[in-house]
């Protein structure tokens, strides 16, 4: 890893659980990292939450996504949580977010990637 | 048009079924079909289902039209990365497959090879999104697919899952990207599908996406156990498996408790119609369609039924 990405890796990493995708979304996720979910989902959570709202992977754990909605309606921006959120660029893993979000590298995606609003 | 995007079109009674583990011979698959086929607008090829292996969702598809029955191809994102689902899917359109079911899938770990490496490349909103770029005649990379494939997609979300209240606006997601049609999951709190069929009501989803909630027929209490403690996402309440439990005949009482669900989904407004499970190959989705007053595909085209004669 390069230095920014280390330092990045050093504070984000206990605070969050980064996981250096390299393509920060906690913004739009109720500043929870979806990287944590077991299946990695973007868009979550899956339809494998157990009752008790644990992961249907890891029930000791506390579904990522769940913690997510609970944090977003506490936001702002709670509506960001509804967008859609591209495939992972697998490419990124490993560098730093901050770097790729002031290159604007973090923006984008695939040419035949539409979103569609409504 | 798919036959099954024909039939919700015209407002008609939409039943679906599944097929999954049960085809390696052709004949199989033909005999697993047979009883309840006459009811059924289409059945649903699926894809490894919980996370065990078996014939693959393309070739379970082409084994059902082969049957004369229309097929819904399920996805799901656990076992391919994104080139191989849309592979998948513009074969599936090579072949005149155009019901595309897109899921996340239930883990590796729920399956009986857990140590295998989960794949998830995309969830299931992404690969909606990309299903639907694949019939505006575009790959994910932009490269141009000419020419473009009709596709009638779908989806799946679960109203028996927690976040119970976030459910409806998963499902919008999904819609957003590309669903038409959404199979609910398995779901015996009543209750629990009633308040997310009323959300999307009231939300105007409806006027969207098709629903079909989903219903399983067994024959045991154990079996509803097995559900409950093994099949993520779907719990039975602990009264529903006693009272199967506790009945003289465990099959009439499961039953009955299907034809219950089953009139129960189909009274509620919002509703296009039935996901039937039977894991067995058995009469029992011909017997609750009988026992519900559905009458055969072939009759509801004709009269363009709409409503099932109440129980």
């Amino acid at each position: 890893m390069k230095p920014l990405a280390l330092v990045e890796h050093a504070v984000k990493g206990p605070l969050f659980g980064c996981r250096m995708c390299g393509q920060c979304v906690l913004h739009s996720t109720g500043l929870t990292c979806p990287m944590n979910c077991p299946k990695q989902l973007r868009n979550g959570p899956c339809g494998g939450v157990r009752p008790d709202g644990s992961c249907e992977v890891k029930p000791e754990m506390r579904c990522v996504w769940l913690k997510g909605w609970e944090r977003a309606e506490r936001l702002p921006w709670t509506e960001e949580l509804h967008e859609l959120r591209p495939p992972v660029d697998n490419r990124l893993w490993g560098t730093s977010s901050w770097r790729n979000w002031l290159t604007k590298r973090d923006k984008q995606v695939p040419a035949g990637w539409e979103d569609r609003k409504h | 048009m798919s036959r099954l995007e024909d039939a919700l079109a015209s407002g008609r009674l939409v039943l679906t079924a599944e097929l999954g583990a049960v085809a390696n011979e052709l004949d199989a698959v033909a005999r697993y079909v047979e009883p309840m086929a006459p009811y059924l607008d289409a059945i649903n090829a699926t894809d490894n289902t919980s996370a065990h292996a078996h014939a693959s969702p393309l070739a379970l598809a082409l084994a059902l039209r082969a049957c004369g029955e229309e097929p819904v191809l399920q996805l799901v994102c656990r076992d391919r990365n994104r080139l191989a689902l849309q592979s998948e899917i513009v074969g599936a359109a090579l072949h005149g497959i155009e019901n595309i079911c897109c899921l996340t899938g239930d883990d590796v770990t729920a399956g009986d090879e857990p140590e295998a490496r989960r794949v998830f490349d995309l969830d299931s909103p992404q690969l909606l999104a990309t299903a639907r770029g694949l019939s505006e005649g575009r790959y994910l990379s932009g490269r141009p697919l000419e020419p473009a494939p009709h596709l009638f997609l779908g989806a799946v979300e679960n109203p028996g899952a927690p976040p119970y209240e976030q459910r409806v606006a998963r499902a919008w997601k999904k819609v957003r990207a590309g669903a038409r049609f959404l199979q609910l999951q398995l779901c015996f709190e009543p209750e629990r599908l009633e308040r997310f069929v009323a959300e999307t009501v009231r939300t105007g989803l409806d006027e969207r996406v098709w629903l079909l909630p989903s219903v399983v027929i067994v024959r045991s209490a154990s079996a509803l156990r097995f559900i409950d403690e093994k099949v993520p996402g779907i719990s039975v309440p602990a009264a529903t498996i006693e009272r199967v439990e506790r009945a003289t005949d465990q099959q009439e009482e499961a039953f009955e408790i299907a034809c219950d669900l089953a009139a129960h989904a189909l009274a509620l407004p919002g509703v296009a119609g039935l996901h039937l499970i039977s894991f067995r190959r058995d009469a029992g989705i011909a017997a609750l369609c009988r026992r519900l007053g559905i009458p055969t595909r072939k009759e509801r085209e004709a009269s363009g039924n709409r409503h099932p004669v109440p129980v």
